[in-house]
């Protein structure tokens, strides 16, 4: 019995036009589709973008120095030299990130123990020269400055997880 | 057509044979012209359609709506190069697309649109186009072969393998409704499903397995989806046209849908009851009746429908597995389309109601 009604589904396409129905119905299902530059997605507040290097409010530049960030980056892409400031406190001389290189894993951010580097929501930006994504300390320093209030707003937002 | 004899009496001052060629002539690029636009706008309606289907919204950034995608896509080919590879065959490289477009092409000379509608109404009709589509394959193999490529070497083989299983069925078909119309003339072939019963006296009702049969080879016979192993871009590039770009692949794609829209159209023709209209009995309200007389908008429609199908298709089964399409071809196919000739056969001898009673 069960063969001859196999046979019979079979010789009537019987699986067939059931997919054909299910992806029929698909074509009037609604569209899921984002029209990108004039639609966006929503981000997390915990999104890994573009870096940044924090300044406390007073204008002092967060970054001690401590190089963990260097330490943990998977990827090797931080590089940094310090030496002491005339003020007898340590400072970066040297900070580059290699966009290049950088996997985005956000571990820089996790180990800052002063909040200093840090992932911005930022992410559409291009490089027209190989140098374009070498992020040196000015570059990173001034997109800190450029995005500050919404660092901080994420920052506060996101604090009772941390 | 009361077009045609005015022109003759235009044209009076030239020989007769170049007017009789210049009206041909006409009546091809009446016929090719809208071809051509409806495979550019062919390409649109799949990439709309599939995309539709799988929940996106497919191109619509070209033009309003994205209307003139089409046209974007056509400037690109025509502006980029035709990479020659140097150890092709520079001759064949270059026949092989032309060899494709060509009969896809071709047999639209004998598809009637209308009842006086068709370029060509010879009697042989059925076994022209036939010949034809057959045809078609030397344009793959041939660019399988003169591509000098491993890829577009098994892309010819699997494709010239696949028609040729396929022709048969089809051939098979087509006797079936060659038997059922008693006639190969695709004119009178539409004539012989006019019957009462309107939409159930076309032969798709009498011959539904071969009506199946004939679309399904129709769909294996233009290497569509879901048997288009000769391109099975996930096992071997592109197959057979992984070494054109430029205008010589364009005419490659030209040709693959002009063979849908071809298949399309014969399918109407064949089992649909070509430009005849489904619901004759309204013919009777006033203004909205015109619609429901015979005529060419009848054949456009039902051609669509099959269209559509070829595209619901592709985005709905995957590909086939090469032995599965041998063995579906031969060893399904073939036997039910014989075993329905014969059925035909007997319906026609014993004139059995109400397709066959001379009515």
């Amino acid at each position: 019995m069960s063969t001859v009604t196999s046979y019979l589904k079979s010789l009537t396409l019987w699986e067939l036009v059931k997919g054909l129905r299910l992806t029929g119905g698909y074509l009037f299902d609604r569209k899921v589709t984002v029209q990108y530059p004039e639609e966006k997605t929503p981000q997390s507040p915990r999104f890994r973008g573009l870096h940044a290097l924090r300044r406390y409010p007073n204008g002092e530049e967060r970054c001690i120095a401590c190089k963990l960030c260097e330490a943990v980056c998977p990827a090797l892409a931080i590089t940094i030299e310090s030496e002491p400031r005339d003020d007898g406190t340590r400072r970066t001389t040297r900070y580059d990130i290699d966009l290049s290189k950088c996997i985005f894993c956000g571990f820089c951010e996790e180990s800052c123990p002063v909040d200093s580097i840090v992932e911005t929501r930022h992410f559409e930006y291009h490089g027209e020269k190989r140098g374009d994504l070498l992020m040196t300390k000015a570059k990173l320093l001034a997109n800190g400055d450029r995005f500050e209030a919404q660092i901080a707003a994420d920052r506060a937002a996101e604090s009772r997880y941390r | 057509m009361n077009i045609v004899p005015m022109l003759e009496a235009q044209l009076g001052f030239l020989p007769d044979p170049v007017v009789t060629t210049l009206i041909i002539v006409l009546k091809i690029l009446c016929i090719v012209i809208p071809i051509m636009g409806c495979v550019a706008y062919l390409t649109f309606a799949e990439r709309k359609i599939i995309g539709y289907i799988q929940v996106r919204i497919g191109p619509n950034r070209v033009g309003p709506r994205g209307w003139l995608q089409p046209i974007a896509d056509a400037l690109k080919l025509l502006t980029k190069e035709v990479v020659i590879p140097s150890g092709a065959n520079r001759f064949l490289f270059l026949l092989a697309p032309i060899l494709a477009l060509g009969p896809a092409l071709a047999a639209w000379a004998v598809v009637p649109f209308g009842s006086e509608m068709v370029l060509a109404d010879i009697n042989a009709g059925l076994l022209y186009i036939l010949a034809l589509t057959s045809l078609g394959v030397y344009g793959i193999i041939v660019a399988g072969w003169a591509s000098n490529s491993k890829y577009a070497f098994l892309g010819a083989m699997r494709s010239a393998a696949q028609i040729v299983s396929y022709e048969i069925a089809m051939g098979f078909a087509l006797v079936g409704v060659l038997v059922a119309a008693g006639s190969l003339n695709l004119g009178e072939i539409v004539e012989a499903q006019r019957g009462g019963l309107s939409i159930f006296s076309w032969f798709w009702l009498p011959l539904l397995p071969l009506f199946v049969i004939y679309f399904i080879s129709g769909v294996a016979e233009t290497n569509r989806a879901p048997f288009d192993v000769s391109e099975g871009e996930s096992e071997i590039v592109a197959g057979f046209h992984v070494e054109y770009a430029g205008m010589a692949f364009a005419l490659f794609f030209l040709a693959e849908y002009a063979n849908m829209i071809l298949i399309s159209g014969l399918s109407a023709v064949l089992f649909l009851g070509g430009w005849l209209s489904p619901l004759p009995f309204l013919s009777g309200i006033p203004v909205v009746g015109l619609l429901f007389l015979d005529g060419i908008h009848w054949f456009v429609f039902k051609t669509l429908i099959f269209l559509f199908f070829f595209l619901w298709f592709r985005a709905t089964f995957p590909r086939y597995r090469y032995d599965q399409i041998m063995r579906l071809g031969w060893k399904v196919f073939l036997p039910i389309t014989i075993v329905w000739i014969v059925v035909v056969s007997a319906m026609v001898v014993w004139q059995v109601p109400p397709w066959f009673d001379g009515a």
